[in-house]
Formats: C-alpha cells, structure tokens, sequence
C-alpha cells in the first residue's frame, strides 16, 4: 500500500502501563510463534530457497489469504492512510479503497501465469523470470536492483508504524538515544532472528495472529466509535468542514471531503497506479509463489477484498479523529497527524483495549517487515550473488547468503530510521511506488508476448525511472517548500493533475513499443527464450507438474530449468 | 475466457469513472454516496473475480491440453 501523506501531527501524556502490559504479553506471544514456526508444515531441511523463502511452495488458500494479507496492508498503512484522511481529506486517503479493490482483478489475470512459470522453472523472483524469457542480464538486473532499492525504505516505514505505537504509549522518549530507542531496537532484534530461523512460515504463523487482532480492532472501533462522537451524520459533518477551512499556510482549502471537479484523474490515477505496482513488489510476489497452486492466487483474488473493506473502514477512523476532536502531538510536542489513530484509540477506548489495538499495529508491522526482508534477500542472492558474484553457487549456499541479507536488510532499515529524518523513508516510499511500476511491462506483458523486445524494454524502464524521480523531485511541499513534497503533477496533455507513476508508465510503454518497432526491423536478436506456452498454464493437478514437485521436494539438484525440453536454455 | 476478461475490466472501469461517484446524495445509513458506493464495490468485485474464476475452471476442464498448447 502506498498512501501519499503530507505530514502534520500528537499529544501523549505519560506511560500508559495497563496499554503497554497489554502490548507486550502479546508481543511476546508472537514471538514464540515465529520462533515455533520453523515446525509448521515442516520440511526435512530448510537449507534452500523453496524452502527458506518460499515456505516450501505449499501454502493453501486460507494460508494464503492470511498471509498476503499480513503483507500488502501494512502497519504503515494502517497508521498513514486514516492520517492522510484526517490531515487532508479523501484524495490523498480514500484512493486506498478503489486501489484495493482494482488490484484484484489484475492480478488474477497474471498472477497464475506467473505462478505457473515459476513453478515450471524454480524461480524465485521477478527478475529470475525476466532472466529465463530473455535470457538477458541487463534486463534481469534492472528489475532486481529496482525491487530491492524500492523494498528497503517500505521496511524502514513498518518500522515508523512501530514506533508511532511506542510513542502514544509513552514509550521512546528522553534524550539519551540508547533508552530512547531501545525498544524498536529490542521488537526488531526479535523479528530478526525468528525470520533467520524460520523463514517465510515466521510471518505466515503471524499473520494469523495480526490478522485476528487488526479485525478485531476495527470491526470493535466501527462499532463502538461513532456513537460516542456523534454518529456518522456528525462524522461527515465534521470532515466536510475541516476539509473546507483555509489552510494557512498554503491559502488553499485544507483538503477534499469528496473529490471535487478536477480531482476525479488524481483520484483515478493514484488507484490504477498504486494498484499495478503493489505486485511488481519482490514482497508481494514471494507471498504468492509460496501458495500451492495457480487457482490458490486466483480464489484469492476473490477474498482478499475482504481486506479492503477493512481498510476503507478504517480510513473512516481518520475522520471519526476529527469528529472526535484528537489531537495528535508527538513526544517533541510537534503535531504529528501519523499518530492520530494510536491516538484515537488511546482517547476512546480502556486502557487495556487500547493495548490490544497497539499490539494490533505493531504485529501488523512484523509480518510484512519479515516478508520484505525475505524479497529483498532473495532478490539480492539470485538476481545479484549467484548472476554476477558467484555463478556456481549451490542451493545451500544461496539460503545462507539469502539468511544473512535478511538481517543487513533490516540492521538498514533500523538504521535508516534511527539516524536520518522519518520524512527520508516516507519519500522513498514514495519514489518506491514510482519505480516498481516500471517494472510492470518488463514482467508482465512478458508473461503474455515475447514480442516487446528487450532492449526497448530496458531502455523504457529507464526512462520511466528518470522521468518519475524528477517528476516527484519537483513536486514541493506547498508549506515547507522541500522536494518530494507530494506524488500528484500535471500530466502532460491532459492538463489535470495525476499521479506521476502513472504518467512514467505510460511513456515508459511508448518507448518501448517505439524502440521495439526499431529494433524488430533492424533484426537485433530478442535473446534465447527457455520457456515454452504450455510453462504458463501448468498447475499442480497435472501429471508433468507433479513429476516437477516431487523433484523439487528433495532440493539435492542445483537450481536451473528441470523439464528437460529440449529447445530449452541449458540450465545455469 | 472472453467473458471472464470482462467481468474482470467491469470494476475497473466502474471505479476508474471517478465523476460518476463524487456525489453526496443519495445517502445510506448516514454515508455520502460516494463512501457506500465505492463500499458497495468491493463485493460486486469480488463477485465478479470468484464468477471468473468458475468460469476459468469449467473452461479448463473441458480441453484436454498437450504440452505445448497454448490457451
């Protein structure tokens, strides 16, 4: 999920011991889960990819369901999207609903055949795929370095969720750096070394729990909520007319209550473009390869709105704030608008619901900081060590490299976040969601043609890459006039303003075409294909595929192309 | 197949259409049109994916695919 805030701001009073208890018991609980997870459906080693970062490949539907759910909606999420609806109305946050819900359809219509190639071929990333369809380096490089530079500030961000829950509970202040984060310190120490141990079934064993809590906080605060502040019609009322008071410092309205004339293609574009990059993400695509068979991802694509119901729910929460008068002041006293939601359930609920509610969210960060942090690793020890730095590395090997990336992935994040501005994480986040979406046609309109040829793709990627990061450069903050400040500019032709992602995309996709036409007629080899059309539609029911399984269940022979076509690249 | 395509570009094409829902009224249960329809959405949509995932299957088992067969 990518939410586009501009920042504002909270005010904590002192621990809140009871909030806090609560906080910790179930975070210790989580945390013999995924200690204990390494036992769940156990496999005899977990000394290779499949089996470290894949969970084995057999995850079933309701795994499945937990677990991409865990991953795509974030603590991050959870905190920034209410707090870009209660700091600037419906644009910036409500776009998370029509986003969810688009996804799904999307990514039934590609997701299997990628599931299926890659079941064919053993890969693991995106960039493996890229690698076997065109049997190009270059290409497979550029769209691992993007997952993984795009994945590392995301992890830095679960990390923000965390400690907006620490702060609201009166936890991280003082000015002695050690005391004062010593406990996001402590909380990823732990996610650390159970995902070091575990693997991919860490977060899967969580999700379950973060799962349960996240919709029992929200389905309770939906229930409970609007009563206490009014109803709804007082909720509304009070959005509607935060939303149309002057802001000071710009002179413009402070933000949208229902998106107005003009906004409809911000509005439109911020969901299409967040929603064709969510799966282009490294940590999206190991949660659906790890589920046991191509419809698995499809019976998804039919529940996991589920969540996005959830989600718009909780953007409401953001206004019930409003309505309800919070004041979100962070410990140096700023106004924070990220903390308003621990805020709001500190305000509204007892203390010791307050703290389910704050387990609820940090939790929430641990599942998809762990599975990030799996991509990413995976990403780097295939796309990276084994293509460029070690090419006859084995199986074992690559776990191992795989293992210790997880742990300087996250040293990074936890790094990042402690030395630098929050505002750096969340302006790479931003930049993230840019970049991944560049990657979309390298990936997936080769899942369905190889005739875009490589080189136009690259060179599309790339300019893609450079139009988005200037274009969100310069876009400022209307109040503070720093870069980054937003991911809306005009889009050239049209006049209205859009999301920049999107509008990289498209000329990314033109010059691809354009150079495709130019290289197609010039006769420039379009490299060596080993895969075959049958690899996109192989499921687990059939014969061939089985034979596939059984010999991925040993995980003796090194990785390469084990069907044995002939026709096909020889394996690596 | 091709009818499965189309349920599926229905939702995005119904959302994309961002003026057709920036409404207030009618309002249900207290919410703007705009919140409860986009609400609404979400389980058409997935109505939709789970009626396109039916009918990729039953068109899955009537051909008996070779290797080699592209579909």
């Amino acid at each position: 999920m990518t939410p586009h805030v501009t920042l504002m701001a909270s005010d904590t009073s002192g621990i809140n011991g009871v909030a806090l208890a609560v906080l910790i018991v179930l975070f210790l609980l989580v945390t013999v889960a995924g200690f204990m997870a390494s036992r769940f459906k156990r496999a005899e080693s977990l000394e290779s990819l499949d089996e470290w970062g894949l969970g084995g490949r057999k995850f079933g539907t309701w795994i499945t369901w937990f677990l991409l759910g865990g991953d795509l909606y974030t603590a991050y999420t959870f905190v920034a999207v209410p707090a870009a609806m209660f700091a600037t109305g419906a644009v910036a946050g409500f776009f998370a609903v029509p986003y969810t819900i688009v996804l799904y359809p999307i990514i039934f219509i590609f997701m299997a055949r990628l599931w299926s190639v890659s079941h064919r071929h053993g890969y693991v990333t995106t960039a493996d795929f890229v690698r076997g369809r065109y049997d190009d380096r270059g290409l497979s490089l550029a769209v691992a370095v993007t997952g993984f530079v795009a994945t590392m500030p995301y992890i830095a961000l679960q990390l923000v969720g965390i400690q907006a829950v620490l702060e609201v509970a009166g936890l991280g202040g003082g000015d002695n750096i050690i005391a004062k984060d010593a406990p996001l310190f402590i909380a990823f120490a732990l996610l650390a070394a159970y995902t070091y141990s575990s693997g991919l079934r860490a977060p899967a064993v969580i999700a379950f729990v973060k799962d349960i809590l996240i919709y029992l906080v929200i389905i309770v605060a939906i229930v409970y909520l609007p009563g206490q502040v009014g109803g709804w019609d007082a909720i509304f009322g009070a959005a509607e007319e935060k939303m149309a008071t002057t802001n000071e410092a710009t002179g413009a309205p402070t933000g949208s209550f229902i998106p107005g004339a003009g906004q409809g293609w911000a509005y439109a574009t911020l969901a299409l473009g967040s929603a064709l990059a969510l799966f282009m993400y490294p940590h999206s695509i190991t949660a659906s390869l790890s589920s046991s068979s191509r419809n698995t991802i499809r019976r998804n694509a039919a529940i996991l709105p589920a969540y996005s119901f959830v989600l718009g729910l909780l953007a409401l929460l953001g206004w019930v704030a409003i309505a309800a008068g919070t004041q979100p002041i962070g410990l140096d006293g700023e106004p924070n608008a990220q903390l308003v939601i621990p805020q709001l359930f500190e305000d509204m609920f007892p203390a010791w619901f307050a703290g389910v509610a704050f387990a609820a969210i940090a939790i929430g960060a641990l599942v998809p900081a762990a599975i990030m942090s799996i991509a990413a690793a995976n990403t780097f020890s295939r796309n990276i060590y084994k293509e460029w730095l070690k090419k006859d590395a084995t199986p074992a090997q690559e776990a191992k490299v795989s293992k210790l990336m997880s742990l300087l992935v996250k040293a990074f994040a936890l790094i990042f976040v402690l030395t630098l501005d929050k505002q750096n994480a969340i302006n790479f986040q931003l930049l993230g969601g840019i970049w991944m979406l560049q990657t979309f046609p390298v990936i997936v309109f080769s899942l369905f043609t190889r005739w875009f040829h490589r080189y136009g793709l690259l060179v599309g990627w790339a300019v893609g890459m450079v139009y988005g990061t200037v274009g969100a450069y310069n876009v400022k903050n209307p109040v503070t006039g720093k870069a980054f400040g937003g991911s809306l500019d005009n889009i050239p032709g049209i006049g209205e303003l859009g999301y920049i992602a999107l509008t990289a995309f498209v000329i990314n996709v033109v010059v691809a075409t354009a150079l495709t036409v130019a290289f197609r007629a010039a006769n420039v080899s379009n490299g060596r294909d080993e895969t075959i059309p049958f690899d996109y539609f192989a499921d687990a029911d059939d014969p061939r595929v089985q034979k596939d399984l059984t010999e991925h269940a040993h995980h003796g022979d090194a990785y390469g192309d084990p069907d044995d076509i002939p026709g096909n690249a020889p394996a690596r | 197949m091709a009818l499965a395509a189309v349920l599926l570009v229905i939702p995005i094409i119904a959302l994309m259409w961002v003026p057709s829902y920036t409404s207030d009224a009618p309002e249900l249960w207290g919410f703007p049109f705009f919140f409860w329809y986009q609400f609404l959405w979400v389980f058409i949509c997935s109505a939709l994916t789970w009626t396109a995932y039916k009918l990729t299957l039953s068109a899955r088992g009537l051909s008996s695919h070779k290797v080699g067969d592209d579909r």
